[in-house]
């Protein structure tokens, strides 16, 4: 139990944690404090005022957010503290604060985007004067730049210095500062150079005014004409909890939910800022390849077609999944394809060595998920990085393990030598360094002896050639350092896509005998493979798939539809009610912002039609039924919002395939983080960010 | 009146070296191992008894201050650090310390430093200070060459390290947890508290941070005995004190006097009286800019000491005088440390960043009379919004002036306000002004 | 008050430590533990400023921060932050004239005129290079006002005719002694000395070892029997 402290607040007694702020304490007793400058995950700056509350007996109002409940020296007559945050004191304290904020603060709410979401107005309605008493002139300041992601309108700034502390705190990235000092003081970046944080963009909702704002958005919505929509985020495979904010058929911006298990409120850059791309590059009718070029067809003239292409043996039918598939859509094509008699399936784009053991049998999920789950990086004591680069694989979970070093948890590295925005202890490069991790190796020493050892394997260890031989080396290394526990299983496996696991779970691998995503394009080169569906498969060399016949299902005019001889549109991860599951294994649904675009549907309902016209109707008429089917043959699908942890099969490492390793070193698994699915890389802000990143990040760019 | 055999700081003038050789003739240095031999909490008592306030501007007790540490030494350093950005207007009585008497400011530190169980100290230094610092540096460089501090410091088994640091040009690193800041390589931006510093301050770890002249005094109450500096000044208000008198006396100039001169005798006997006569006289700020202003009627009789010029609603202050005349401009004397105080703010706090400046623009439309007598209320008003809601006292400071200035000669604005208007029909309400 | 920042710093001359600044910013490191380096980010500053013809160019800065390990963005903070840092040239004797009330009330304002007419406008080197002035905030000299600190030192108790004087020196390549420009010792009266006249406390009596340590706690075996007499 926590300790806590009894305190009256507006006559209303309270326990408050003595972890607590007094700010945290008076909102306990139901007492609403105004703040900017607070933020629960930041550090405290105090510096806004606006929180003063009156603490009887003080000589002077104080200000909440700054006061640890527990550092109130206990009353000598043994009653509570009373604190009043109504009383005439603490109100006339507050106006006083508010009016200051005010005199230097223009006058323009009508053009701000903030406007309808503005701490400031709305704590002026609460604290404001009807008018104002400074006649001077307004103060203005320049706008600085800082990128293509955040706007800024300085004039309208508080100086609360939440984005100071956000970028050096959690993002990692000391770049924003208060220069000046007095009322000159003002947030710049150093030279107004451009932020380099992929975790940028949260500074836009730290902001309680119209200071920073998001740039691509600009003038472009209020947020009272936006249609509100909780979704699952899938530019990664941490499904980051989201807002998707749509006016009439478009969606217009994405901001965080929060989510305390996986991305807190932070989402990255690219799952803020891709929303552009949803509009862009659009299938939004089916096609059907004639002479070379793509011709719009109706709905049943490409089915009519695709089907025609699948009238071939099942073994010459190949079916990959790519990164963004839903596990509806992923089902219901395995559904068929099973019923086509197709075995070369694979959801495996990047050749991952997870999922089967070297006899083709599967492999038990931990073998493949974040079992330590994303929080119980906050338990963690000692951690172990292979293979990945987290600030790029998964930027918020970055964050985290930024925080973990913060708690001087220490952090060693076997793979690139990266800026992670935290120290870490570099043991090498590649597989060698992994076979120096012995008793005796400091790092291998530290592991064993932490209690919540943790390690984080990545995909750009397990995508290599010898990727199966990686995964029996590391995960045997978590079972030789005691990482593997009955109340802990510090064995990870950090994925990028959104859809791996999900394709992983239902076994969206090779059927014994078929063929893996290599295997299916040296068939389609020879021949053997005639046929081939692309669900959303775009990160694959669609220029070596022969002259097998593509039917392609997605969303976007990318690398699958250019190769595509017909191209069935389907529906973004904005536009469909579907399943993801992430890289803990929980299980989780977007929900539909807008429809789907044009002719598209919904990708699942393609593939039922489909199955009608090669005669094979699939068994469920609605995605209800799809998912009734879903969680029967696959139980894992029945909890929602659930990540499993610790509580696995209990099938022990190692996994894999035990062999030898070759010395090349790990490559990053993401190479351009901004232009890494099909609807990111129609995006122009993301394209914009990517050439920045290439351009101020030489190291990066010569990947 | 103070005789010379009582004054602490022989040398104030500089009208001998400040040399080692000099100083220790002149008594610096003498014993000072005897004196550390009975123990820390000896030491504080001494300092305790001998009612010592702190000569900074707040007047804490400075041997209370002292007991505020912790009484063993963890795995975290203890810290002295002395306060030497000597920056409110019109104090410059630490200059004259170090750069006259430096051995007796090296000697207390040690002494403190051993008080308070801290074998680092720093003296932090106003950047601007720096025939100060140099003359300070060379007597920290002789002290070590005799091995007065250093390893085994005095031979008193005690390990001592002293050094100087400079700041450069912020008169907020003058409040302690922003000097602290700045010592850390930040900008000098108070801290919360608590934490407070005998908890947590330099780089975390206990630290006490002291004026110049509180810690340059300590090792000769430790010789001459508390009783002797107790005697000075009245109860609660013990002891000698350098007063700095500035503005429009005859004679400028530093000078140790007792606590609880009366204010006119300091001035008549040290400064050769108000400029014109003390007829001539309009009001004095008692204790740097950051306190309000007393008018003549008070300065009759107001005696210089922490009580009897909070009994007048002002303070001691660091003891700067600063004397105004018939001469002067008291809305425009206010006015430049309005803009002083807008100038000086650290721009952390809301009140403060945006106060300052507001309260400075008012005061200078004040200056021409280009305000409404109205705006007099509200000037006051937002001074009492500034005062009390921030992190640091510079806020305070801010508005007491401000708060002197129309508590005492409301009606030097008013006459202001109604002159400007009067001779301008144009502007509005001039009228009724004219009929009153 | 205009915002103190880097005017066209794509301009700015490449910097790199001499040896004298390389010397002392490692002295200055060695007063803080090894772990807190950046507590020498103003002495450094202060140092390349020195070395830089008195003021702080971009590169300049960007090389304090890489010697101490700290971001750009945080020693431009402190750049900004503390008013003397430079941010643009100066001239080869910059005048601090102070302005602060106690300065004000004995003449400074006649100063600051009088350097706006003679070097000029606030801010603007003037005299090929040799010239600038700004008006600071109280320097602490306020008994020796009015005041005006050139480059270092300080120059106290000026008038209109001594401030003319000392320009017209500095022009002609003298280096005129800073101190008081009145006829009296520092911060002492002028005239007659009203304190300090006693020659007995500099002829050496006071170093003397004291007879006694005052109020010394009493041994043990004394204090023992104390209560008893309680």
């Amino acid at each position: 139990m926590t300790e806590t402290v009894k305190l009256i607040v507006d006559g209303v007694t309270v326990d408050a944690p003595k972890s607590y702020t007094l700010l945290q304490a008076c909102e306990l007793g139901g007492a609403e404090i105004p703040r900017f400058c607070y933020h629960e995950r930041l550090s405290i700056a105090g510096n806004c005022r606006m929180c003063l509350v009156d603490w009887v007996g003080a000589p002077k109002p104080i200000a909440s957010c700054a006061q640890t409940v527990g550092d109130m020296a206990p009353k000598k007559d043994g009653t509570p503290h009373e604190i009043s945050t109504k009383s005439p004191r603490a109100i006339k304290a507050r106006n006083g604060v508010m009016e200051f904020l005010l005199i230097n603060h223009p006058l323009d709410c009508p053009i701000c985007d903030q406007g309808g979401e503005c701490d400031l107005q709305d704590q002026a309605m609460g604290y404001g004067r009807a008018g104002s008493r400074y006649t001077e002139n307004k103060r203005a300041v320049d706008d600085k730049n800082m990128g293509p992601l955040v706007k800024t309108i300085m004039t309208r700034c508080i100086q609360c210095t939440r984005c100071v502390r956000f970028a050096a705190e959690v993002a990692g990235v000391d770049e924003i500062g208060l220069a000046n000092r007095g009322e000159d003081a003002e947030i710049t970046t150093y030279l107004e150079k451009s932020l380099t944080s992929e975790l940028s963009g949260n500074v836009i909702d730290l902001c309680p005014v119209g200071a920073l704002t998001s740039k691509p958005y600009a003038f472009n919505a209020r947020p009272w004409e936006l249609r509100k929509t909780e979704s699952i985020d899938v530019m990664d495979a941490m499904g980051a909890a989201i807002r998707v904010d749509a006016r009439g058929p478009t969606v217009m911006r994405i901001l965080p939910r929060v989510n305390e298990e996986i991305n807190e409120e932070w989402i990255s850059d690219k799952t803020r800022f891709v929303w552009d791309g949803l509009g862009r590059q659009r299938l939004d009718k089916p096609y059907v390849r004639e002479n070379g070029t793509l011709r719009p067809v109706s709905w049943d003239e490409a089915l009519k077609s695709a089907a025609a292409m699948l009238k071939v043996p099942g073994e010459q039918i190949g079916v990959i999944a790519g990164d963004l598939a839903d596990a509806e859509s992923m089902k219901a094509t395995l559904d068929l394809a099973g019923s086509l008699g197709a075995k070369s399936i694979d959801c495996r784009q990047d050749g991952a060595k997870l999922g089967l053991a070297a006899d083709g049998s599967k492999l038990p999920r931990e073998s493949y998920l974040f079992n330590s789950t994303i929080m119980g990086i906050d338990e963690a004591d000692a951690i172990l990085l292979v293979g990945v680069n987290p600030r790029k694989d998964a930027a918020v979970l970055n964050a985290r393990l930024r925080r973990a070093w913060l708690r001087m948890v220490p952090v060693a590295v076997v793979g690139e030598r990266v800026d992670l925005t935290y120290d870490y202890g570099y043991v090498g490069a590649g597989p060698d360094s992994l076979g120096e991790l012995k008793s005796g190796h400091p790092v291998f020493d530290q592991l064993t002896n932490a209690k919540r050892p943790l390690i984080i394997l990545g995909q750009g260890a397990l995508t290599r050639a010898d990727g199966a031989a990686v995964l029996n080396a590391v995960s045997s290394l978590a079972a030789n350092i005691g990482a593997i526990k009955d109340d802990w299983n510090g064995f990870n496996v950090l994925h990028t896509a959104a859809a791996r696991v999900g394709g992983l779970d239902l076994g969206f691998v090779p059927v014994s005998g078929g063929k893996d995503v290599a295997g299916i394009m040296a068939g389609a080169q020879s021949g053997e493979i005639k046929t081939v569906i692309l669900l959303g498969a775009d990160e694959i060399d669609t220029s070596k798939l022969g002259k097998a016949n593509v039917i392609y299902i997605g969303s976007h005019g990318d690398n699958g539809a250019h190769r595509a001889d017909v191209i069935l549109p389907a529906a973004a991860y904005t536009e469909k009610s579907a399943t993801y599951v992430n890289t803990e294994g929980r299980v989780q649904r977007t929900q539909r912002a807008v429809m789907p675009k044009g002719d598209a549907r919904e990708d699942w309902a393609i593939i039922r039609a489909l199955s009608a016209y090669v005669g094979k109707t699939l068994p469920y008429d609605s995605v209800v039924q799809l998912r009734e089917k879903l969680a029967k043959d696959h139980p894992t699908f029945l909890g929602l919002d659930f990540a499993p942890g610790h509580t696995g099969s209990g099938v022990a490492p190692p996994y894999g395939v035990a062999g030898a390793m070759q010395s090349s070193p790990f490559r990053t698994a993401v190479s351009a983080f901004h232009l890494t699915n099909p609807i990111a890389r129609a995006s122009r802000t993301m394209a914009e960010c990517a050439e920045l990143a290439a351009g101020v990040s030489p190291a990066v760019a010569a990947e | 009146m103070l005789l010379d055999k009582d004054r602490i700081f022989t040398n104030l003038y500089g009208r001998h070296d400040f040399r080692l050789e000099a100083a220790k003739q002149r008594g610096a240095w003498n014993s000072t191992k005897e004196l550390m031999q009975f123990g820390p909490e000896w030491i504080c008592d001494q300092i305790k008894a001998s009612g010592l306030r702190g000569r900074g501007g707040a007047g804490f007790p400075t041997g209370l201050k002292w007991t505020f540490m912790p009484k063993v030494v963890k795995e975290r350093p203890h810290y002295l650090v002395v306060n030497a950005d000597e920056s409110e207007p019109g104090t410059c009585k630490d200059r004259d310390i170090m750069r006259h008497d430096p051995h007796l400011l090296i000697e207390g530190c040690l002494i403190a430093s051993y008080a308070m169980r801290a074998n680092k100290c720093y003296i932090y230094l106003r950047g601007e200070y720096i025939r100060e610092r140099e003359v300070l540096e060379e007597a920290i460089k002789e002290a070590y060459a005799a091995g007065l501090v250093g390893k085994n410091a005095c031979g008193s088994g005690w390990d001592f390290d002293i050094y100087c640091h400079h700041g450069a040009g912020a008169y907020i690193c003058g409040e302690e947890t922003a000097l602290l800041e700045s010592l850390e390589g930040k900008k000098g931006q108070p801290r919360l508290k608590p934490p407070f510093p005998a908890n947590a301050g330099l780089y975390g770890c206990p630290t006490t941070v002291n004026n110049v002249e509180s810690i340059a005094v300590a090792p000769t109450i430790l010789r001459r005995g508390a009783g002797w500096f107790a005697g000075f000044g009245r109860p609660n208000n013990t002891g000698t004190k350098v007063f700095c008198i500035s503005g429009h006396v005859e004679r400028p100039c530093n000078v140790e006097e007792e606590m609880s001169i009366p204010l006119k005798t300091l001035i008549e006997e040290h400064c050769g009286g108000v400029r014109g006569g003390w007829g001539n006289l309009r009001a004095i700020i008692p204790g740097g800019s950051s306190v309000p202003m007393i008018p003549k009627e008070i300065c009759d009789s107001v005696l210089m000491d922490f009580d009897a010029l909070r009994d007048v609603k002002s303070g001691l202050g660091t003891a700067a005088v600063i004397v105004m005349d018939k001469s002067t401009d008291l809305i425009k004397s206010i006015a430049r440390l309005a803009y002083f105080y807008k100038h000086e703010s650290c721009g952390q706090c809301t009140p403060c960043r945006e106060g300052t400046g507001w309260m400075w623009r008012v005061l200078e439309r004040m200056v021409k009379g280009e305000a409404e007598a109205s705006e007099i209320d509200t000037l006051l008003d937002v001074a009492s919004q500034v005062e009390g809601h921030t992190i640091c006292a510079l806020g305070d400071a801010a508005a007491w002036p401000i708060q002197g200035l129309i508590r005492h000669f409301r009606q030097d604005i008013e006459d202001r306000i109604s002159n400007y208007r009067m001779g301008r029909p144009h502007v509005q309400g001039v009228t009724l002004t004219a009929a009153e | 008050m205009s915002h103190r920042r880097f005017h066209h710093p794509e301009n700015h001359a490449p910097f790199a430590f001499n040896k004298e600044s390389d010397d002392l910013i490692a002295w200055w490191e060695r007063k803080y533990p090894s772990e807190r380096r950046a507590s020498a980010v103003i002495p450094a500053l202060w140092i390349t400023q020195k070395q830089n013809a008195g003021w702080l160019s971009e590169p300049a800065l960007r090389a304090v921060a890489e010697r101490l390990g700290m971001t750009y963005i945080r020693v431009y903070e402190i750049a900004t932050f503390y008013t003397m840092f430079n941010l643009e040239p100066v001239g080869k004797y910059h005048f601090q004239v102070c302005g602060t009330t106690p300065c004000q009330l004995r003449g400074a304002d006649k100063l600051k005129d009088f350097c706006e007419r003679k070097i000029g406008p606030k801010g603007h080197v003037s005299g090929g290079g040799k010239f600038s002035w700004v008006e600071v905030e109280c320097l602490g000299a306020c008994v020796n006002a009015p005041m005006i600190q050139i480059n270092d030192y300080y120059y106290e108790d000026l008038s209109i005719e001594t401030l003319e004087k000392l320009i017209d020196d500095f022009a002609a390549g003298k280096e005129p002694q800073p101190g008081t420009y009145v006829k009296r010792q520092t911060s002492a009266p002028e005239g007659a000395p009203t304190s300090l006249t006693d020659e007995t406390l500099y002829d050496g009596s006071r170093a003397k070892p004291l007879a006694a340590i005052l109020n010394a706690p009493k041994p043990p075996e004394e204090s023992a029997a104390a209560p008893v007499k309680a």
